[in-house]
């Protein structure tokens, strides 16, 4: 078992639906979901201890723009704050560790991310690597291209797998109101379809998507104070792979890997797994490197597949899981985000019900 | 122990050896990438009411529905409650400067910016926080905080959906307002008096 200095548990959640074009600026949709946890909680905000979010001024193309999605937040007087230029699952883990210090109770996160005005493909290579990879046009898409090719290569994997991930993601969308995508595919309908990116497929492919998620944790005294189904955050950790392509075996998930070892994945069962499978070979690799069997549901939600707001949707794991096991569908379960291309870091959060 | 910083790191100081087949090459010494990104960029709908308002010469501010005070430019939210201000408020084009700043560095880009020029704080009659606007028909050396201004517009024909249709703010002439009143200052006495009251 992990062994922590606080006890920490989610208290209060919400998401935007994923969507297609936001028609509004970002605080505008920040704004809902920071309100709607603070009244779950009954709180006055500014008593809330700590805040911390997390967005990509290159997805709005406005330098410091993070700081204009402050206003959603109500911060006046001035409140202390923080932000992380990555997804809002890495403003959890540093509101977690900020919590762990055991002198505050509570801490509201968020994570906001509009990818419809731009270009995301282009700001992401420039984002994580302007130097080397950005000049020849090395997009995310392209690494998840290659990572599929490397899996079909090693015999891992073959494009009816993708197209397995795809039909069972749209069909788990249906149950969602917050997807952007759903239905019933067959896979060889999908098989059918043209390439994009050969062997990725459109479906193989994430939506673009605006969206925003927001949470409120707290150490145990307050979250049973707060709440009546508290839902725990047992263990979170995430590790880095190296960020050059051709200095990792892209058929596994080292990362992933260890960070499984250390929140002590299988200290417990595992019935839900949401993991962000931005491209559908990631799934197969995700599987293999959390060692996740026929016992785990993975993605029920439908995952970033049926909707994908960049900034949010690592952090919208944790609350669709989180949400699963204070419906029941579940007692513990795993929520994992990743950011840089092709799984290149990995986040694992287990959570685990009241019961 | 601490690196000496006075020392460069080892790779830097020594000499750099490349492999034979490299003798040849011509060294990179630096990049050109790529950092045109296009955006459709959305204003959101205060920003865009705020703008559009501009095309007949009007200045919108938006209201708290907490306790009313306005805010220009519409931000569509009041920062202090996290509260949607739906509620927009016409503003006159006359008001204080807040605080002032005099610059005497040309601006890249704006070659019609005479230097020197002041950069202000335009505090709007009826506006609970300041907007940034330049101040001109006056000499710079005579700019002074509570010092009451009124907007220059460009001409009706050249209008457009743009905040740049105020070219400048010039002194009215009228009597300034006490500095312990003007600004920010205006903004902590209201709250000052707030907080008694309650």
């Amino acid at each position: 078992m992990v062994s922590l200095a606080e006890d920490v548990a989610i208290v209060a959640f919400e998401q935007t639906p994923s969507h297609a074009h936001f028609n509004d600026s970002e605080p505008a949709m920040i704004m809902p979901c920071v309100n709607s946890v603070i009244e779950q909680v009954g709180m006055d905000r500014h008593d809330i201890d700590f805040t911390i979010a997390g967005s990509c001024d290159y997805l709005s193309g406005m330098p410091f723009a993070f700081v204009m999605n402050i206003d959603a937040v109500g911060a006046w007087p001035p409140v202390y704050e923080s932000h992380v230029e990555m997804d809002g699952a890495w403003a959890l883990f540093e509101g977690f560790v900020r919590l762990q210090s055991g002198d505050i109770d509570t801490v509201l996160v968020s994570g906001s991310g509009k990818c419809s005005p731009g270009s995301y493909r282009e700001g992401f290579s420039l984002q994580t690597d302007p130097y080397v990879h950005a000049p020849i046009g090395l997009d995310p898409r392209t690494q998840a291209g290659f990572q599929a090719q490397a899996l079909i290569a090693a015999g891992k994997a073959t494009e009816r797998d993708f197209a397995e991930v795809v039909a069972r993601s749209h069909a788990n969308a249906k149950d969602n109101p917050y997807a952007q995508l759903s239905g019933d595919l067959s896979v060889d309908e999908l098989l059918a379809e043209p390439y994009l990116q050969q062997p990725l497929r459109r479906l193989d492919c994430p939506p673009t998507s605006d969206g925003a998620a927001a949470m409120v944790i707290a150490r145990a005294d307050k979250a049973r104070e707060l709440c009546d189904n508290p839902v725990w955050i047992r263990a979170i950790d995430h590790r880095i792979d190296s960020h050059h392509p051709t200095l990792r075996d892209l058929t596994d998930s080292p990362s992933a890997r260890i960070a499984a070892d250390r929140v002590g994945l299988h200290d417990g069962p595992v019935d839900i797994a949401e993991l962000t499978v931005t491209y559908s070979p990631e799934e197969i690799i995700l599987r293999d490197a959390l060692g996740l069997n026929g016992e785990t549901s993975v993605n029920p939600s439908g995952g970033p597949l049926t909707g994908s707001p960049f900034m949010a949707v690592g952090l919208t794991r944790v609350i669709e899981l989180a949400r699963a096991i204070r419906n029941g569908d579940g007692g513990r379960g795993v929520a994992h985000a990743s950011s840089g291309p092709a799984l290149q870091q990995n986040l694992l959060c287990v959570l685990e019900g009241d019961g | 122990m601490s690196a000496d910083p006075s020392i460069p790191p080892a790779a830097l100081s020594g000499e750099v050896s490349l492999p034979e087949k490299l003798a040849d090459v011509e060294p990179v010494r630096s990049v050109r990438t790529p950092i045109r990104l296009e955006y459709d960029f959305i204003p959101g709908s205060a920003s865009s009411g705020y703008l559009n308002a501009f095309a007949d010469r009007k200045i919108l501010g938006q209201q708290s529905p907490v306790d009313g005070a306005v805010f220009v430019p519409p931000r569509g939210v009041d920062p202090r409650h996290g509260a949607a201000t739906p509620e927009y408020v016409e503003l006159p084009d006359t008001g204080h400067v807040g605080g002032f700043c005099v610059t005497r560095l040309p601006i890249p880009g704006r070659d019609d910016l005479e230097i020197p020029y002041v950069s202000a704080w335009i505090h709007l009659d009826g506006a609970d926080i300041g907007f940034l606007g330049l101040v001109a028909g006056i000499d710079t050396s005579e700019v002074r905080m509570g010092m009451r201004v009124r907007a220059v517009w460009k001409p009706d024909d050249e209008l457009g959906r743009t905040a740049e249709n105020i070219l400048y703010w010039e002194p009215t002439g009228e009597p300034d307002i006490p500095v312990t009143a003007a600004g920010t200052n205006a903004w902590h006495a209201k709250q000052a008096a707030a907080g008694e009251q309650g």
